[in-house]
């Protein structure tokens, strides 16, 4: 399992409810089933993932998080995951409201477009950037509205949202977040981790 | 049509109030069941069938010597492994196939025709009940089926919410609409305009409304399938002719196949019977029992549910299965959902779709690990 899912799963309590938003093949929502006793549920777009997903015995929704959320009742799970795929929704402000009013407390993460590869990338190639979290082409990416980790941490903060805790991630590394290191964070993570809560 | 060997009955000795108003006792019920019971009598799977299903699931059924309709689904190692589960299937009330319905005579020995009382999916599945106490079931692992099946799988969890562990509705709703109300309609109106029918009151078989009956059956089975899959399968094929005959034979394949399914349904079906079960179809409408809130259908369970429907389904369309999922959501129950890709229509359920099967049997054997 990927360390990402590794950072996220610390951040939960054991015997918690929890919906993993985009959950692909349910590679987290398995771990947390199976480590933490977590009453896990999935929402997936891809029809082969939440057939992965049945073939795991994981309860999965097929459905897209921009229409689908809006099922929920308010709070009614203590996490909401939502694993890089903020930057892929047309309207990603919605999508993180949503998440904080289905959950008590949402983890969010982001591939950082401010990580320095990426903007070498753009600064010496001139081309697009593509990285090991940013792996596809400009024409077939899902993604619409990237962001840099000081993007995202100045735009929660300006929707009065909580920041519990706020990671940056680079390969193995796992370091905190705050006001005064976020210029260095954004630039030599690929990765941010933000728990959150409204 | 009900006097066939190879029926096995239970004689529901309780009486049963139905929704009309009107009660009835001793009233027989017929069943098949697959597989064996295990010693803690937890891997009883009970399946409802749709409107011209019947009893005989898997395996040759030995009334009208064809394949049972379900064989796809139910076997040994299928997705509902009878080498692993105990399967109940039930002919509903109102049905032809040995379960107390129009064609049983009444106290009087009179057949009771149109004047059998009008049942609901409620009474079918309060009727069906009773197979638990006959097999000494205390908590079913599962309750399944398509279509009106899965009508009754909803119905059936709403009024006994601690009997089943896992519950899936296939291709179904909760509530006909009017245009299911309406195909319904155009059916039992061909079957009422056939002057074999009598007001209900045919007896054998030689004067029975068979052709209302075909009708009925023609006009349904188009609902059945998908605008592309009729396309790719008939186009406009001709039927064991090189050109148009400028008449009204069948110059068509799919006017062939049609007048086939109409002929080999009537062999099998009794009209009244599907004037009664469609009654019953539309009838359903599980939100309104909840004061038009359908979660308060399922508040007080905590059975696993998983929610299935298919991309070419227009009779019972991923919508309306969506919405059962919504009201699950809302009260926070645990429910699964998927829409599996297929081009056959709402009969996709029956055939051979590999991706609902692994579906169905992935729920199925995962759930039952954890039991």
């Amino acid at each position: 399992m990927k360390n990402e899912f590794q950072v996220i799963a610390d951040l939960i309590e054991k015997d918690k409810k929890v919906l993993d938003v985009g959950c692909a093949d349910g590679t987290l929502m398995k771990f947390l089933k199976d480590n933490k006793n977590i009453n896990i549920r999935g929402l997936e777009i891809s029809k082969e993932k939440v057939q992965e997903c049945i073939a795991k015995g994981l309860t999965v929704i097929e459905g897209n998080a921009e229409k689908d959320l809006k099922q929920f009742p308010d709070k009614s799970f203590d996490y909401v995951v939502l694993s890089q795929t903020l930057q892929a929704f047309l309207n990603p402000e919605l999508v993180l409201d949503e998440l904080l009013r289905v959950g008590k407390k949402a983890i969010v993460t982001i591939p950082n477009f401010g990580y320095w590869k990426v903007r070498f990338h753009l600064l010496f190639k001139g081309t697009m950037p593509i990285t090991k979290t940013l792996p596809d082409e400009w024409y077939n990416t899902p993604n619409l509205h990237m962001c840099t980790i000081k993007d995202f941490f100045h735009f929660v903060k300006s929707k009065d949202i909580k920041i519990f805790k706020s990671l940056a991630l680079n390969n193995l590394n796992t370091s905190i977040i705050n006001e005064s290191n976020l210029g260095v964070k954004n630039l030599f993570a690929d990765l941010g981790i933000f728990l959150i809560e409204k | 049509m009900n006097t066939e060997k190879n029926i096995k009955t239970l004689i529901v000795k309780k009486p049963l109030k139905l929704d009309c108003g009107k009660t009835i006792k001793d009233f027989p019920i017929a069943y098949e069941t697959y597989g064996s019971l295990n010693s803690k009598k937890d891997n009883a799977i009970l399946v409802f069938h749709a409107l011209t299903g019947d009893q005989f699931i898997t395996g040759i059924n030995p009334v009208t010597n064809k394949e049972g309709w379900w064989s796809y689904a139910v076997g040994p190692d299928k997705a509902i492994d009878t080498n692993k589960y105990f399967v109940i299937c039930s002919n509903v009330i109102g049905g032809c196939m040995g379960s107390y319905g129009p064609s049983h005579k009444d106290p009087d020995q009179k057949i009771f025709g149109t004047n059998f009382p009008v049942i609901t999916i409620n009474d079918m599945v309060n009727a069906q009940y009773n197979l638990l106490d006959h097999f000494g079931i205390d908590k079913l692992f599962s309750i399944t089926g398509g279509s009106m099946g899965g009508m009754q799988v909803l119905q059936f969890i709403s009024n006994f919410p601690d009997k089943s562990k896992t519950v899936i509705p296939i291709a179904t709703t909760s509530s006909h609409s009017a245009q299911n109300i309406a195909f319904n309609e155009l059916g039992r109106q061909a079957i009422t305009a056939d002057s074999n029918w009598k007001d209900g009151n045919y007896t054998s078989n030689d004067t029975n409304p068979g052709k209302g009956l075909a009708v009925a059956r023609m006009a349904a089975h188009i609902t059945y399938l998908s605008k592309k899959g009729l396309q790719e399968k008939f186009g406009r094929k001709l039927q064991e002719r090189e050109d148009l005959k400028f008449g009204f034979d069948a110059d068509f394949q799919i006017e062939s196949y049609l007048r086939y399914q109409g002929s080999v349904f009537v062999d099998r079906f009794d009209a009244n019977s599907y004037l009664y079960i469609t009654r019953a179809m539309d009838y359903f409408d599980l939100a309104k029992q909840f004061n038009g809130n359908l979660s308060e259908a399922f508040i007080n369970t905590k059975a696993k549910f998983f929610i299935i429907s298919f991309t070419s389904d227009w009779l019972y369309p991923t919508q309306e299965n969506k919405d059962i999922v919504i009201a699950l959501n809302s009260i926070g129950a645990d429910v699964g959902f998927v829409e599996i890709e297929s081009d056959k229509g709402h009969d996709s359920f029956l055939l051979d779709v590999p991706d609902f099967l692994n579906a169905l049997k992935n729920f199925l054997d995962k759930s039952y690990e954890e039991n």
